[in-house]
């Protein structure tokens, strides 16, 4: 047990070994979305440096937005759960990915979730691929760029990405991957693959310039 | 501001939110200590003029050392945990306080120079600000993995 505060032995808070140097000052975060059981979580540790945390918003009705359910009372709460994990880049970025578990209907009222994200990972199961459609409707009304990467199962069905990209409705813009969430370099390679995404997006923008305005 | 014992502050009761949220809960059915204590009542940071957007990712780091006497529970053991920057979303976990509630902390321990806040949410940093040499360190560093 390594504690030097007498007073209080077992202060709530990080392991020792599981602290951020102290001159992170960068943090960034990636969400993961996607249907029930496609493998949010499982990302999420699998690449995770620290064991994933839970953290939880309780929204009353009126931030949540939905109708009023009459008799229930004057205020409806709904708990979100977030689970995420941690990857230390280097001594001053960190960057954090967000999965909420299951299918929850609210996730994407947490104010916050979405905002000010560099992207996100849309997790599919390729046997019910329909079931990331509502993640991938919302990514794109808030103008969030994504991912598509297919968990693969061992009992999917292999289908050609051409195949997946058609049931998917997904323009050729966004990058389609597969992987095995279980596994962290395959995990990672999602996450690369997203960044990757946004570098080319951000450079292409800027080395770009309007035609009209070239000597 | 919290009173060091943690009960609602006089002048925060007139506010329309505060005595809706402690009536909201009641009694203490079950909780050690109700989350309206936690918050002197409020859910929000009403009176403050810039309001201030904590993110899940915002780095929270102590500025105050040792804790100060007096200090309830909850915010003492936040600064214990921040010895080294944290995440607002890493404190909510360990210290299973709601991101809500953790957001009306925050506030008042930044107000009072307690705890240092590294990158709050606002216009500029938005997603589509990410700078690309940011994401070249984020492609480096995820190779190194």
């Amino acid at each position: 047990m390594v504690c030097n505060d007498s007073e209080h032995p077992a202060p709530p808070g990080p392991r020792v070994e599981d602290r951020l140097p102290e001159s992170a000052e960068r943090s960034l975060k990636i969400v993961v979305v996607g249907g029930f059981g496609a493998g949010k979580t499982t990302l999420v540790g699998s690449v995770s440096e620290i064991r994933p945390l839970t953290t939880e918003e309780t929204m009353t009705r009126d931030s949540v937005g939905v109708d009023d359910l009459a008799g229930v009372g004057d205020k409806t709460e709904t708990t979100v759960a977030m689970d995420f994990g941690r990857i230390t880049i280097d001594r001053r970025l960190v960057l954090y990915l967000f999965g909420t578990p299951g299918q929850q209907r609210f996730w994407f009222l947490w104010n916050g979730i979405l905002e000010g994200a560099l992207g996100a990972v849309v997790l599919a199961d390729s046997r019910r691929l329909a079931d990331c459609f509502p993640s991938m409707d919302r990514l794109e009304e808030d103008g969030i760029p994504f991912v598509v990467a297919v968990n693969v199962f061992p009992d999917s069905p292999t289908h050609p990405p051409d195949e997946l990209r058609a049931a998917l409705d997904l323009p050729d813009h966004v990058p389609l991957v597969a992987c095995d969430a279980r596994l962290r370099a395959s995990g990672r390679d999602v996450l690369l693959t997203l960044l990757r995404h946004l570098y080319d997006s951000a450079t292409t923008a800027v080395s770009a310039p309007d035609p009209s305005e070239a000597p | 501001m919290t009173e060091p014992d943690g009960r609602d502050d006089p002048g925060e009761a007139a506010h329309p939110e505060a005595g809706r949220a402690a009536t909201g809960r009641g009694t203490r059915n079950g909780r050690p200590v109700p989350l309206y204590v936690v918050t002197g009542g409020r859910s929000g940071t009403p009176g403050r003029r810039d309001p201030l957007v904590l993110d899940l990712v915002t780095l929270v780091v102590t500025r105050t050392s040792p804790v100060p006497p007096g200090m309830p529970p909850e915010a003492a053991a936040l600064l214990r945990a921040c010895r080294y920057p944290l995440s607002a979303a890493e404190i909510s976990a360990h210290l299973a306080l709601p991101f809500g509630v953790l957001t009306v902390l925050l506030a008042d321990l930044e107000a009072d120079g307690h705890v240092e806040l590294r990158q709050t949410r606002d216009a500029e940093r938005d997603a589509a600000d990410t700078d690309i040499e940011t994401l070249k360190a984020l492609i480096d560093g995820l190779q190194r993995l």
